[in-house]
C-alpha cells in the first residue's frame, strides 16, 4: 500500500532519489570546491582570500581570464552570424531538404568533440588542407602558423558550437506565424525590412538561449583549446587542469574554478533574464 | 545551394505581383546573403568530419592533407593497440551504467515534476539542467576533492557517479517534453478504470513516452562516451576512458592512429543516428523542442 502511494505521480516523492543524488554528488562537491578555494594552502584550515589575491595580482592570470571571455564573445558572435542563416534556410526548407539538413546539423553535434578537434588539426596543421591549398596557389611560400594560435582555437570552437546555436533558433523560427511576414510584404515591406523588423525580433528568445549555451560551453571547454592551443595559448579550463593535475596546487585551481563559475553564472543569469523579458515582449 | 536561396522566395512571392525592380533587388540580395552564409556554414559544419574520414584512409606516415594515396594501414594498426581497446571497453561500461542510472532516476523525477505545479519543480528543474551550462571542469575538480575528502578511492563507480550528474539533463529534458505533450487525461482515465499507479505507469504512460526516454538515453550515452572534462579528474590509469586516450594520442605526438579510431567513431555515430531516427524520431526532440 505504501509502495503504491509512493508511485502516485502527483506526489513529489518520486523526484526525491534524483534530488538526493544531485545534492550528494553535485551540490556538495561544488560547495567543497568553493570552500577549498579559501584555503591558504592545501590542507591548512582557516579562511583566507590569498588564492584570489594571487590570481588577480598576476598579469599572466588576468590575461588568461581576458582571453577566455574574449574567446567566448568571439565564438558566440561568429556562431550567431553563421548559424542564424542556416536556421532560417532550415525553417523555410521543403520537407525533403529538411531530412538532409537535419543530418548535416546533427551529425557534428553528436560526433565526439575530440574527433571534431582532430579534424581541425588536419585542416590547420603545417601539412594541412589550408596550407597545402595556399601553397599550391602560390600565395604563400612557407606554411603559415594556424595551430597553436588564438584564431585557430576560435575557428575550431565556432564550428564545434555551431549546432548549439542553430537548434534553439530553429525552434523559435518555427513558432513565428508565416502570415506576419506575408502581411509585411503585402504592405510593401522589403525582404530586409521584414526580416529585421518582424522575423528577427520574434526569434530573440531562441537567439538568446543559443548565445547562452554557446558562451557557457565555449568558456568551459577543455579539449579544443588544449589541442589547438597546444599549451601556447592558455584559457581558464586549461589553467585549472594545469594547476590541479600538473602542479598539484589544489586551492589555487579551486579559486580559478570559482572565478570561471562566477563568470558563467553571471552571463547565464543575465542572458536568461533578458530571454524572459524578450518572451514577455512577444506575448 | 542556390536552391536553398530560392526556397525563401516562395514564401514571400504571392504578394509580389506589382513589385518594382527595387523590391526585387531587395529580395534577391536577401536571398543571396542568407543563402550564401548558410551554404558556407553548412560546408564548415561538415568539412572536419569529412576530412578526418578521408585522412584516416591515408597511405602516408604523417597527417598531410590531401593524402598522397589510400590504404587501410591505420585501421589495421588499431588491432595491435591493446590500451586503446581497454579504454574503449571502460568507456562502454561507464556509459552503459551511467545511462541506466540516468534513466531510472530521471524518469522517476520527470513523473513527479510533470504531475506537479508546486514551486519546488522550478528549483528542481534548474538544479537538474545546470550541469549543461556550468563548467564541467569545475564539477570534475569538485568531485575529485569531495571523493578524496570522504576517502573514496577513484574507481569505475566514482566515474559512473560523475557521469550521471553530467548526463541527467538530457534524459529529464526529453522525458519531461514527452510527458507534457501527453497530458494527464490518459493516466486519470486509467486510474478511474481501477488500475493501480504501477500498472498505469508500465501499461499506459511508459509506452507513450517511450520515444522521449529512448532519445534522452541515447543523448546521455553519447555525452558520457564523449566526456572529457569530468573524466580528466576522475579516471586514472586503471580506468582510462577512450576520449582521454585519444586526447593524449593527439596532444602528445599526433599519433596517426587517432585518425583511424576517429573514422570508426564517425561512421558508428552516423549509423547510430540513422538507426535512432527510425526508432525514436531523434530529430523531433533535438530540432523542435
Amino acid at each position: 500500500m505504501n509502495i503504491a502511494k509512493l508511485f502516485t505521480p502527483r506526489e513529489g516523492q518520486l523526484a526525491l532519489p534524483l534530488a538526493i543524488f544531485l545534492h550528494l554528488f553535485y551540490v556538495i562537491p561544488l560547495a567543497v570546491l568553493l570552500a577549498s578555494s579559501f584555503q591558504q594552502a592545501a590542507g591548512v584550515p582557516g579562511f583566507s582570500l590569498g588564492q584570489y589575491g594571487e590570481f588577480f595580482r598576476d598579469p599572466v592570470n588576468l590575461k588568461v581570464l581576458r582571453d577566455t571571455i574574449f574567446l567566448g564573445v568571439q565564438v558566440t558572435l561568429a556562431c550567431l552570424i553563421l548559424g542564424y542563416p542556416v536556421a532560417y534556410v532550415f525553417a523555410n526548407a521543403p520537407g525533403k531538404w529538411k531530412g538532409i539538413l537535419t543530418f548535416l546539423i546533427l551529425l557534428p553535434l553528436l560526433t565526439s568533440a575530440v574527433v571534431r578537434t582532430f579534424g581541425w588539426v588536419v585542416i590547420l596543421g603545417k601539412q594541412g588542407l589550408v596550407n597545402t591549398f595556399l601553397q599550391n596557389l602560390g600565395l604563400i611560400g612557407e606554411p603559415i602558423k594556424l595551430l597553436f594560435t588564438h584564431h585557430g582555437v576560435a575557428i575550431a570552437m565556432t564550428q564545434i558550437q555551431l549546432p548549439l546555436m542553430i537548434l534553439p533558433i530553429v525552434a523559435s523560427l518555427s513558432q513565428v506565424d508565416p502570415r506576419l511576414a506575408a502581411a509585411s510584404a503585402s504592405l510593401g515591406g522589403g525582404a530586409w525590412r521584414t526580416f529585421w523588423k518582424i522575423v528577427f525580433p520574434l526569434t530573440l528568445p531562441g537567439v538568446i538561449s543559443g548565445c547562452l549555451l554557446v558562451f557557457a560551453i565555449t568558456v568551459s571547454s577543455f579539449v579544443t583549446p588544449s589541442i589547438i592551443g597546444g599549451g601556447q595559448v592558455m584559457y581558464m579550463p586549461t589553467l585549472i587542469y594545469q594547476q590541479a593535475v600538473v602542479l598539484l596546487n589544489g586551492p589555487f585551481a579551486a579559486a580559478v574554478s570559482a572565478i570561471l563559475l562566477a563568470v558563467v553564472l553571471a552571463v547565464v543569469i543575465g542572458l536568461s533574464t533578458l530571454g524572459q523579458k524578450s518572451r514577455a515582449y512577444i506575448r | 545551394m542556390s536552391s536553398a536561396a530560392s526556397m525563401n522566395t516562395s514564401t514571400h512571392a504571392p504578394a509580389r505581383s506589382a513589385s518594382s525592380s527595387a523590391t526585387q533587388l531587395d529580395q534577391l540580395s536577401f536571398n543571396w546573403v542568407i543563402g550564401g552564409i548558410a551554404t558556407f556554414s553548412l560546408l564548415m559544419l561538415t568539412l572536419p568530419t569529412l576530412i578526418v574520414l578521408i585522412a584516416s584512409f591515408s597511405s602516408a606516415q604523417t597527417l598531410r592533407f590531401p593524402p598522397p594515396g589510400f590504404s587501410l594501414q591505420w585501421y589495421l594498426a588499431l588491432f595491435n593497440y591493446p590500451e586503446l581497446w581497454s579504454a574503449a571497453v571502460t568507456s562502454f561500461q561507464v556509459a552503459f551504467w551511467a545511462t541506466l542510472l540516468c534513466v531510472v532516476l530521471g524518469v522517476c523525477a520527470s513523473l513527479a515534476m510533470a504531475g506537479s505545479r508546486a514551486r519546488w519543480v522550478a528549483a528542481m528543474d534548474a538544479l537538474v539542467m545546470s550541469p549543461l551550462a556550468l563548467p564541467g571542469i569545475a564539477v570534475g575538480l569538485g568531485m575529485l576533492t569531495f571523493f578524496s575528502m570522504i576517502g573514496w578511492r577513484l574507481s569505475v563507480v566514482t566515474l559512473v557517479i560523475s557521469h550521471v550528474v553530467i548526463c541527467i539533463p538530457y534524459v529529464v529534458r526529453t522525458t519531461l517534453a514527452s510527458l507534457t505533450q501527453l497530458g494527464n487525461s490518459l493516466r486519470e482515465a486509467s486510474t478511474v478504470l481501477g488500475a493501480g499507479p504501477i500498472y498505469t505507469f508500465f501499461h499506459v504512460t511508459l509506452p507513450l513516452i517511450k520515444q522521449g526516454v529512448i532519445t534522452g538515453a541515447f543523448m546521455a550515452f553519447l555525452s558520457s562516451f564523449d566526456n572529457i572534462t569530468v573524466s580528466l579528474f576522475l579516471s586514472d590509469s586503471r580506468t582510462e576512458v577512450l576520449p582521454i586516450r585519444m586526447w593524449s594520442m593527439i596532444e602528445n605526438d599526433l599519433d596517426v592512429r587517432a585518425a583511424a579510431i576517429s573514422g570508426l567513431l564517425i561512421l558508428s555515430t552516423a549509423l547510430l543516428m540513422i538507426f535512432m531516427e527510425r526508432v525514436s524520431g531523434l530529430s523531433k526532440f533535438l530540432v523542435k523542442s
